[in-house]
């Protein structure tokens, strides 16, 4: 069991105990191995079924503009970039301050499942961590592997894994990663030509079934109507056509843009195992460097695509 | 019944000559996973995969399938006359495809092909598909296909049921058309039957037993739907889906479809694609209004569908194989298994 299961759960059943909060959303242990289920606690017995492990991989923060019915104060155990996303959602209107109570957790990464996946040839049947080790069984075999070392892509450049905004911590915080070059996959992409982009893209997308889990996955994504659904009018095509595939991933990046965590819940989601980032990752550089901004981090301050400023860049239009 | 022992050393070679006449699909390493796919020259499925992450439902019902054509010059006489599209029927053959995936064809045809209705798109592609199963000897976790009708050496809808016992495939050559492939592909080395039967009997009892997975459902004819529909447990059913179509789209047996025009300049197209009641858009009507508001109302839907109206209406088991394919790839690990429990208690 992960260390910081019993401390969730105890947290959990004191704030539902003294009413801090109605409802605690945390995870609830998956039903095949290496998965987890996002789960909403209403009491203390609900609480029992909390869990923490490194493949909590989705973020939280995508299911607070669902609850309606809430009278007093919602709790969320909230990891570094699901407390980035409740700051956006903040930001952006969607929730108050005042009606969250933040259980924050100071994470220490998500493994990447479908890495470890490929060191088997067939199914992963039990999996289990203790420390930094990761503990992974299937039927003919078992591998004891360095958590560090299978990450999510996401979580290895990550210098945000302490929660931004919380009433409790879950335990002591915890160092930040210091990278060096949290661009160099960005940069590579840049270096291309203009034909080995499109190529790249191209191939990026082509396995795309349109289920639209990496879009339903963010909690970026909570527009009412997303403009792939619109009817009225229509703006893209409907079916496999890959430049309706390749609109909508292109469209929704820049939908994105000034806003995205980097937390890597659109890839965790991606049945097909597509490596959406590819595209946020490009924008969240260009805030970075244009606007010096990374989402999420301060509730007090304004997304740069929502502010004027005189001196803002203008290098594109000149 | 006729059994034919293949060679591996010779089974690409069969495939070969069998090309004249029949296009090929099979599972293919694309990437990191493996996906149906029409194989190339000199391309062969890959006969030790594990699953697909779509089932093979896409070459007889594909994601995207166009139907009818139109001009709309009117100057030309035709003008706004919709046509069916030309789509190439010769025969195909799916080779490899896993025993309840097949028989997902039969559920799928309970709806496209019906005394009353029959749906041309489906009904030639069918008929032009020759399905050459392979039995599954190493039953997956998720596996629970004997719990619903089915299992890995089910035959129900196979033309040929190919079961490996090594260094060969036995053929169980079942239908006319799976004689025709298997005779086009030169494969005619038939052997003793009896003994034959009992390898494929003791492999197929081997199988059943490995499958750990299961899924009780005898109590679900006895409920009413009202008493599943309003039933207290879809709030938490639902709480943790996020609505995309994951489920239904890696689904084998999932049939509906959303139909579109498309005009650029003079011309028109008409086609369907895949639709998922996950989707707020499936249920919406022109007036704004939509029964399936939330997200509960559309996770009761898909499984109310598969668990309950569908085994009501047509008498012919549940609307599930037990692939497993859903609660692998669910994002939020939303597990039918645990759900069909839930309403059989």
């Amino acid at each position: 069991m992960h260390t910081y299961t019993e401390k969730i759960q105890n947290l959990a059943k004191d704030v539902l105990k003294q009413g801090k909060a109605e409802m605690v959303i945390g995870f609830k242990q998956g039903t095949i191995p290496m998965a987890a289920n996002p789960f909403v606690a209403k009491n203390e017995n609900d609480a029992d079924n909390l869990i923490w492990s490194s493949t909590c991989g989705l973020n939280l923060a995508n299911y607070l503009p669902g609850i309606k019915k809430c009278e007093g104060k919602i709790g969320i155990i909230a990891k570094g970039c699901d407390s980035r996303n409740i700051v956006t959602h903040i930001v952006e209107n969607k929730i108050d301050r005042e009606k969250l109570y933040i259980i924050g957790l100071p994470c220490t990464g998500m493994v990447d499942k479908k890495q470890i996946a490929l060191l088997f040839d067939d199914e992963i049947t039990q999996f289990s961590e203790e420390g930094n080790t990761l503990i992974v069984k299937s039927e003919t075999k078992e591998e004891k592997i360095n958590k560090q070392e299978y990450l999510r892509s996401n979580c290895k450049t990550c210098t945000h894994r302490n929660p931004v905004i919380y009433d409790e911590l879950v335990s002591d915080l915890v160092e930040e990663q210091i990278i060096e070059d949290q661009f160099a996959d960005v940069k590579k992409i840049e270096a291309m030509s203009s034909e080995e982009k499109w190529d790249f893209f191209d191939k990026l997308t082509e396995d795309c079934i349109r289920c639209y889990a990496c879009r339903n996955a963010c909690p970026l994504c909570y527009c009412p109507t997303c403009f792939v659904d619109e009817s009225g009018p229509q703006w893209v095509g409907k079916g496999q056509n890959t430049d309706d595939i390749k609109t909508f991933h292109y469209l929704r990046a820049y939908h994105c843009a000034g806003r995205c965590t980097d937390c890597g819940a659109c890839e965790e989601a991606c049945p097909m195992d597509i490596k959406v980032r590819n595209f946020t990752r490009k924008l969240n550089k260009d805030s970075l460097e244009l606007f010096n901004w990374e989402a999420g981090l301060d509730i007090s301050q304004r997304p740069p695509l929502d502010t004027y400023q005189p001196d803002d860049p203008d290098d594109f239009i000149m | 019944m006729k059994i034919i022992k293949i060679d591996k050393k010779e089974w690409e070679q069969g495939l070969d000559k069998s090309r004249k006449e029949y296009h090929l699909f099979g599972a293919v390493k694309d990437k990191d996973y493996y996906l149906i796919q029409a194989l190339g020259d000199k391309v062969y499925p890959d006969m030790e995969s594990s699953d697909t992450i779509l089932s093979p439902k896409s070459v007889i019902f594909p994601q995207t399938e166009k139907m009818l054509t139109a001009n709309l010059d009117e100057a030309q006489d035709n003008h706004h006359i919709m046509e069916r599209v030309e789509t190439d029927y010769s025969p195909r053959a799916v080779l490899g495809i896993k025993p309840y995936d097949a028989k997902a064809f039969k559920i799928l045809q309970l709806n496209f092909d019906t005394e009353e209705f029959k749906d041309p798109y489906f009904c030639d592609a069918y008929a032009a598909t020759t399905l050459v199963g392979l039995a599954v000897n190493n039953p997956g976790q998720f596996d629970f296909s004997t719990s619903v009708d089915t299992g890995p050496f089910d035959e129900t809808d196979l033309d040929v049921l190919l079961i490996d016992t090594g260094n060969e495939y036995l053929a169980k050559v079942i239908t006319d058309k799976g004689e025709n492939f298997i005779s086009k592909c030169g494969f005619d080395n038939q052997t003793d039957e009896k003994n034959a039967l009992e390898t494929i009997s003791k492999l197929k009892k081997k199988a059943e037993k490995a499958i750990v997975s299961t899924v009780s459902h005898d109590k679900l004819n006895g409920k009413t739907i009202l008493e599943l529909y309003n039933a207290p447990f879809w709030d938490d059913i639902a709480f943790s889906c996020i609505n995309c179509g994951t489920c239904t789209y890696v689904c084998p047996t999932c049939w509906c479809f959303d139909i579109q025009d498309e005009t650029k300049d003079k011309s028109c197209i008409r086609f369907r694609n895949w639709d998922t009641c996950m989707s707020r858009l499936f249920t919406e009507h022109a007036s704004g209004h939509n029964p399936r508001e939330g997200k509960t109302q559309r996770v009761r839907q898909r499984f109310m569908h598969k668990l309950k109206y569908f085994p009501d209406k047509y008498d012919q088991g549940l609307m599930c194989v037990g692939c497993g394919r859903c609660v692998k790839h669910c994002p939020v690990n939303i597990d039918i298994r645990e759900i069909c429990e839930q309403m059989n208690s």
